[in-house]
């Protein structure tokens, strides 16, 4: 590096923004000081691209469902897949650039700050705002909620890997509380061009638009809702594109299987119980597909900064994410979409899910040592 | 004898130059060296001055603490130099040797009891070879130890092969652990994997065999963790086969006689076999084996995990018999991290194709490949490549935060860093684990002091 960025040069206030772009570049030239001399090619940056390139499919398909609701909700018939994607990537962009923009700016200002190299979670953080929050949210609500989550979510407390709720999910809980108009209702999952006006058949058609979260979706058959082709946040949609990230995250161990079926156990046991105590009369399958369920599981409840970090405690922590996504779901229409409620008040949890899994792990060793 | 205690975690690193198993050289450097950064929790005083005449055995150091233990010369010679550091701290001291491998004579073991066999490897200098756990130290002479184990097999990546380097001391080993058995229970750790094992017939001993071919299995530490973990106020030393075998050596002959087989290995040697020499050997002694120039060469005596980076200029370690040869990795890699098939680098991660070609050996360099960030990755990650009862990360932060009871909670009376290397090396935040269990120790011993 320059040794004008160096500590005392001109312009160290760029030192981390520089040295971020520099190990963007290339693997640095650092050998290792202490302890094991050779190392392991994975670093950081590897595994959080991975997590990146684990949400493209749905990334890709909800822009491409932008487009078709919008489609559908105009009354244009046929499939259109390029002219649906093209609409739905100059809406979802917007949001991608808002997202990154602000939320790297205070990273790389607040690593400055500290003193320390760019850590790279901002990078899926920064991707899975975008897919998690209505389509047409007004690009300044988003900022500010960005800039909430990442300063009070993250760099108050350190940075990353200091967190204790997922960032992404607490940009959704900022817009949620703070701007709920934007956040529910009928209004806010279809994208539309100024003055444009829906077409009112499209309405009363095979896409029920009285949409709030997950009760409204049930009415759509399971097909529509393990593919996709209905409105919603803009990555959540697709069943079938979020299962595609969960192979590349369970193959590669980013993500922990255990939290993922944990969760999906949860759902199915308080969905079966309400379903077979007629508190509701929605298949219990139906709640892995509606909403925000499946996307929740796969990428936001497997953080493994936030989550767990024993293995016991991934159980049981994936298990209380699907109940209590199900329990909300059910008991407070409010709250219609009950995922990231469940994902940050576990987030809450986790240490505590750990500090009893490692005391009971402790006290049961010591006892097997009194025996021995 | 407990069979087959069944290990999977770990991780075996797939890196290149093996030794041979033949003995290339016979080293006799013309000057050795005593370093007192061998040993742990080791204050040394001087008890030679420059000039002055040793035999092989010579009391050359003493400890501050408890000035019965001494640390022998290797070698016949003079005392060619003192070298100190800052504050005039004692780095090392040189001998000359005179090739003429004069010996002190101690004249048999005094088998009686205990007290008689401790005073014997005490006054011979062999007693620096005991660690004594919790926290690897020097062992203190005063305690009488749960037991004394040994790991007859190292899992280590390149390691030096027992059955190789020891085929014709078992006689010896056996000698040694006589003698050993009479201060505390020898526990001695086989592995199940090697057929036909020359230990497997030692006797005074218990025998504990091990299914388990992926380090760190082969640390002693792990395999007391399986066979009776270490408790709080429990005292358990450890001993290596060198150790047992220098041991059983002056049992049987009277004399100090620390040479061993040395494994030079690693990617960046050429003619990968074993020397025999002695501890203390300058590392100018293997740059002959170097197969890069010297200066991208860093020497490490010991392992790649936990070996001490000796520099060109350093010395084989009193404790060692291995000398890693690797290529300092400087170089910068272009989009490194973003390639799809990065085939020259090695990752257990399946982010990376590596796991495509089990068998492949890698040439790997000290490169951090990444740069140093907060724990991310969770517990799991890391427990996956230690086979010990405890929660690594865990373990960790509270060395980090200096949390006693926290340490003491999470098993520091179990490791050393060296049972948590594999961590360190699958850490894709780059922390220095070894490091911080380090820290974590040494403030231990200054707490429990």
């Amino acid at each position: 590096m320059n040794p004008i960025f160096e500590k005392g040069g001109k312009l160290y206030w760029l030192h981390s923004t520089v040295d971020a772009f520099e190990t963007f570049l290339h693997v640095p030239g650092t050998v290792t000081l202490k302890g094991s001399h050779v190392r392991d090619a994975i670093d950081l940056k590897r595994i959080l691209i991975l997590v990146v390139f684990a949400a493209v499919p749905a990334a890709l398909f909800g822009m491409w469902n932008v487009g078709y609701q919008h489609s559908l909700a105009m009354g244009v018939s046929g499939v259109n897949l390029w002219s649906n994607f093209w609409f739905g990537f100059l809406k979802v962009l917007p949001l991608f650039v808002v997202s990154y923009v602000v939320g790297l700016a205070i990273e790389f200002a607040a690593c400055q700050i500290r003193g320390e190299e760019v850590s790279e979670g901002y990078l899926v953080s920064g991707f899975f705002i975008p897919l998690i929050v209505p389509v047409d949210i007004p690009l300044w609500m988003l900022a500010i909620a960005v800039a909430f989550a990442v300063i009070f979510g993250k760099e108050v407390f350190g940075g990353t890997g200091m967190n204790i709720w997922n960032p992404a999910l607490l940009t959704r809980a900022f817009l949620f509380f703070a701007y709920p108009n934007y956040m529910s209702g009928s209004n806010c999952w279809i994208a539309f061009n100024k003055g444009e006006t829906p077409v009112a058949d499209a309405f009363t058609g095979a896409t029920p638009l009285a949409l709030d979260g997950a009760s409204a979706q049930y009415g759509t058959s399971f097909w529509d809702l393990f593919l996709g082709t209905v409105p919603g946040s803009v990555g959540e949609t697709s069943t079938i594109a979020i299962l595609l990230g969960a192979v590349l995250l369970i193959w590669t161990g980013i993500a922990s299987w255990k939290i993922m079926v944990g969760s999906v156990a949860g759902a199915l046991a308080i969905a079966g119980l309400a379903q077979l105590t007629g508190v509701s009369d929605i298949p219990c399958y139906m709640h892995l597909v509606m909403g925000g369920f499946a996307f929740g599981t796969v990428f936001m409840a497997t953080d493994p900064v936030t989550s767990c970090q024993t293995e016991t405690g991934k159980w049981i922590y994936g298990l209380l994410i699907g109940m209590l996504c199900v329990i909300v779901r059910l008991f407070n229409p409010g709250y219609a979409e009950g995922m990231m409620l469940a994902i940050l008040l576990c987030n809450t949890l986790a240490p505590l899910i750990d500090h009893c899994v490692v005391n009971v792990h402790n006290s049961r060793k010591a006892k097997k040592f009194k025996v021995a | 004898m407990s069979q087959n205690i069944v290990l999977k975690k770990g991780l075996n690193i797939p890196i290149a130059g093996a030794a041979d198993l033949r003995v290339s050289k016979s080293a006799t450097p013309g000057v050795v060296a005593i370093q007192p950064s061998d040993f742990k929790g080791f204050i040394p005083r001087l008890l030679v001055k420059e000039g002055d005449r040793v035999l092989a055995g010579s009391p050359v150091l003493a400890d501050k603490m408890h000035s019965e233990i001494i640390f022998a010369s290797p070698v016949s010679g003079t005392v060619k130099e003192v070298v100190r550091g800052e504050k005039r701290k004692l780095l090392a001291v040189l001998i000359e040797d005179d090739r003429k491998n004069e010996y002190v004579d101690f004249g048999k073991i005094k088998a009686g009891d205990a007290a008689q066999v401790k005073e014997s490897l005490l006054a011979s200098g062999l007693w620096p070879f005991f660690v004594q756990r919790p926290y690897g130290i020097l062992a203190n002479p005063e305690l009488t130890p749960k037991a004394i184990f040994v790991s007859a097999f190292d899992t280590a990546p390149l390691a030096a092969d027992a059955q190789f380097c020891f085929a014709d001391a078992v006689a010896d080993i056996q000698a040694g652990i006589n003698v050993l058995s009479k201060i505390a229970e020898v526990h001695v750790s086989l592995n199940a994997g090697i057929s036909g094992d020359i230990f497997s017939n030692l006797s005074s001993c218990t025998l504990h065999s091990f299914k388990a071919d992926k380090h760190p299995a082969g640390n002693v530490g792990v395999q007391i963790s399986h066979v009776s973990p270490i408790r709080k106020d429990e005292t358990v030393w450890t001993i290596s086969l060198l150790g047992l075998a220098a041991i059983g050596k002056l049992a049987r002959t009277g004399r100090y006689d620390v040479s061993r087989k040395v494994a030079v290995c690693g990617p960046a040697s050429k003619d990968a076999s074993y020397i025999q020499t002695v501890p203390g050997m300058p590392m100018s002694e293997v740059i002959p084996f170097c197969n890069i120039p010297v200066e991208e060469v860093r020497f490490i005596s010991g392992s790649v995990l936990c070996g001490a980076n000796a520099g060109k200029d350093g010395y084989l370690g009193f404790r060692d018999n291995q000398i890693t040869l690797i290529r300092e990795g400087y170089d910068k890699e272009l989009l490194g991290w973003i390639r799809p098939v990065r085939c020259k680098q090695y990752s257990q991660d399946h982010s990376y194709f590596s796991w495509l070609m089990p068998k492949r050996k890698y040439n790997m360099d000290t490169n951090l490949h990444g740069g140093p960030r907060a724990f991310l990755m969770n517990d799991g990650y890391y427990a996956k490549v230690l086979p010990m009862d405890i929660y690594p990360v865990f373990l960790a932060k509270a060395c980090l935060a200096g949390d006693i009871d926290k340490m003491e909670q999470f098993g520091i009376y179990e490791v050393l860093p060296e049972d948590l290397a594999t961590c360190e090396f699958v850490d894709p935040s780059k922390n220095n684990i070894q490091d911080m269990i380090a820290q974590g120790i040494d403030l231990m011993l200054k707490e429990m002091a």
